[in-house]
């Protein structure tokens, strides 16, 4: 579903490369986790992924569902079903969520030629999936993230997902932030859209995220590469010894 | 260069003005008014003559000079046939209009009585009232020279209006000149809207005046919607006055017109009065708009606040003046000012003077201007979301507004302009 080849990558404005010839392959139906040490290029994938201007690809392909889709913006991509929620959601003030969420939906079924949602129809969509994820209904009268703690962010976010039911779904540290509590509630949610025809890339520092939702295969992220790949062990062993044996072996 | 010196050495009119006095001599035998009032017109237009449009020398003019920017004036007056007539902004309005300057009492509502200025122009009390407020006053000038009717409306005391007043002045093409004096009754409440429009194809040139009592007690939203067309020239003005403990809120929307100027001219003069001015500027092509308010704050225990939120695309330029005087009698005066732009494109542009002169000494005064260009940081994240980004860019300007747009008290009003804003950024955005 997902092929990433020898990924180049740089910040547009001073031309720091982030991402230094990255592959990564991730095929429909599996549940892909991402890891490594702070800064190491995890974020800035995952946004070059969904299409931010802020980077500038240098070299390298994404094929996203056999399409090359490096030359698509962002709104196209998430049409085509690609999903990030991200580290820090945004606050947008002036932007009412109930608005913002039935755009949202009726331009991607626009963009792919489905009939778009009746009001009715939507509300009770959002009703439904706000009360599984336990987000209170007032939270979405207010604008868009203003005002919500940062647990509130990472649900609403999830919420998000829910509704538009992406097919390649990028989380970043969605479990940073979540109460115990939320964290399971979260990890039901992201478990309930698994499925055949659905990949999901989840990006974490914890292996307790990972506990409830099983990956089929780890990736350690370091220096804008991806420097390892395993199971789910792999992330046991990184929560036990930590990335001092990896990084000594890079600096070899 | 001395004063005399100067005046010496005037350049030659320009077109526009050669085609303002021109277009005077042949029209002035046609207009209403008693013989006095002809001698106060011959009178402004002679010091039009002498002072010619006013120019960026003129400190009130400075940033709009308009014997530069003003091209040209059609000299003929409502051509183009009857102007249609536009919808109402909130369906079951009373509708009051003037038609390529002629104005109809038709239409007001019970508490409101209406008569057509072109009578009050015969009456001797009007003379005064014609006559400009200062030398930098060419709003005044030309409007009184040129005013054939408008409507004269008062609003009974106590009087409740449970559906807005629309007064439409809209005209075709070529030259429209209009006045209102309003004067709203003690205690009277409710929201009026004046419409300035065209539905012409070719140029005009607009000028209108209102002038605006607010009785003590009274509750008054003002909503100014002004959408002249692509080549038009508007020049307005509001002469307000407030009551004790009346609260006015003059909404200023600018969303049409090459070359627009709105003076404001408020005197809070009332105990306990709240003035506000809110001002939408929708600026685009290469229209300039310029929104000039002087206020006066005259007793103690008043309140202001200005808000002008201004959204510049293309080469289009704006300007806000405002000044807020505190009289060394206004104590506890309250008067804040803010004016936010944001620009989107490298030649759009906005000129903010704020002007604060205070002689009381026990008073809260503030202003603050800002300019930002829409944050990239919102635009990614509604487009990650599969929000195009003409669509996305459209809610980020609309997000800028919308605190302003909700401070309409008529809850009708709030789509209304919710609509005018989403059309204007359709065509111009
Ligand atoms: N827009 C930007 N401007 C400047 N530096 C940036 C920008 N984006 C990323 N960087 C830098 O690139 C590096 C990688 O950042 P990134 O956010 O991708 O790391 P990460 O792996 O997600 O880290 P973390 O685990 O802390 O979230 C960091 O050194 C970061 O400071
Ligand atoms: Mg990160």
């Amino acid at each position: 579903m997902l092929e990433i080849k020898n990924l180049h990558a740089r910040i547009a404005e001073d031309g720091t490369e982030i991402l230094r010839g990255l592959n990564l392959s991730i095929a429909a139906g599996e549940v892909a986790a991402i890891m490594g040490p702070n800064g190491s290029g995890k974020s800035t994938l995952s946004y070059v992924l969904a299409g931010r201007e802020d980077y500038e690809v240098t070299e390298g392909e994404v094929w996203y569902k056999g399409e090359n889709i490096l030359e698509l913006d962002p709104a196209e991509r998430a049409a085509k079903g690609l999903f990030l929620a991200f580290q820090y959601p945004v606050e947008i003030p002036g932007v009412a969520t109930m608005q913002f969420l039935k755009t949202a939906l009726n331009e991607q079924k626009k963009a792919r030629g489905e009939a778009e949602l009746t009001t009715p129809e939507f509300m009770r969509q959002v009703k439904q999936a706000a009360g599984e994820l336990k987000i209170n209904p007032d939270m979405l009268k207010r604008p868009l993230n203003v005002g919500f703690s940062g647990g509130e962010k990472k649900r609403a976010e999830i919420l998000q997902m829910a509704l538009l039911a992406p097919q390649l779904c990028l989380l970043d540290e969605t479990d940073s932030g979540l109460d115990i509590d939320a964290l399971k509630i979260v990890a039901d949610g992201v478990n309930a859209l698994r499925s055949p025809e659905r990949a999901m890339v989840v990006i974490t520092h914890y292996q307790r995220l990972l506990d409830y939702i099983v990956p089929d295969t780890v990736h350690v992220l370091y220096r804008g590469q991806v420097v390892q790949t395993g199971d789910k062990d792999l992330a046991r062993e990184l929560e036990r010894n930590g990335y001092a044996d990896l990084i000594e072996q890079h600096a070899a | 260069m001395s004063d005399h010196a100067e005046k010496n050495a005037r350049p030659p009119a320009t077109a526009a003005e050669t085609s303002v006095f021109d277009s005077y001599d042949a029209r002035i035998d046609a207009l209403p008014g008693s013989s006095a009032v002809r001698r106060m017109r011959d009178r402004l237009m002679s010091e039009l003559q002498d002072q010619r449009l006013p120019h960026r020398r003129m400190e009130a003019w400075h940033y709009t000079d308009l014997r530069t920017l003003l091209k040209a004036v059609p000299e003929a007056f409502g051509t183009g046939g009857e102007a249609k007539g536009v919808a109402p902004l909130v369906d079951g309005s009373n509708v009051l209009t003037v038609n390529n300057g002629e104005a109809s009492v038709e239409g007001a509502p019970e508490g409101v009585s209406v008569s057509r200025f072109a009578d009050r122009l015969n009456d001797e009390s009007v003379v005064e009232f014609l006559a400009a407020q200062g030398p930098e006053d060419a709003v005044s000038r030309i409007n009184g020279a040129f005013v054939s009717d408008g409507l004269v409306v008062d609003v009974a005391p106590g009087t409740v209006l449970d559906a807005p007043l629309e007064i439409q002045a809209v005209h075709s093409t070529g030259q429209a000149h209009t006045r209102f004096p309003v004067t709203i009754g003690k205690g009277a409440k409710g929201s009026i809207v004046e419409r300035q429009c065209a539905s012409g194809e070719g140029a005009a040139f607009t000028s209108s005046i209102t002038d605006l009592t607010v009785g003590d007690d009274a509750e008054i939203d003002w909503i100014i919607l002004q959408e002249q067309g692509d080549a038009d020239t508007h020049l307005a003005r509001v002469n307000l006055r407030l009551g004790a403990n009346a609260k006015l809120m003059l909404y200023v929307v600018n969303a049409g017109g090459k070359l627009v100027r709105q003076e404001v001219r408020a005197v809070v003069e009332g105990e306990g009065s709240d003035f506000k001015l809110r001002g939408i500027n929708l600026l685009g092509g290469e229209s300039h708009t310029d929104v000039t308010m002087v206020l006066d704050h005259t007793v103690p225990s008043t309140t202001s606040t200005e808000v002008l939120r201004n959204v510049v695309f293309g080469k289009a330029h704006g300007v806000f003046q405002g000044q807020i005087r505190v009289a060394q009698a206004a104590q506890q005066t309250d008067a804040q000012m803010a004016c936010n732009t944001l620009l989107l494109s490298d030649d759009a542009d906005f000129s903010a003077k704020p002007e604060l002169e205070i002689f009381a000494d026990d008073v809260q005064c503030g202003h603050g201007a800002t300019v930002a260009d829409i944050d990239k940081n919102h635009l990614f994240y509604l487009m990650s979301r599969g929000i195009p980004a003409a669509r996305a860019r459209g809610m980020l300007v609309y997000a800028f507004l919308a605190e302003v747009v909700e401070e309409l008290d008529d809850e009708r009003l709030v789509p209304a302009l919710e609509s005018v804003i989403a059309e204007w950024l359709r065509a111009n955005g």
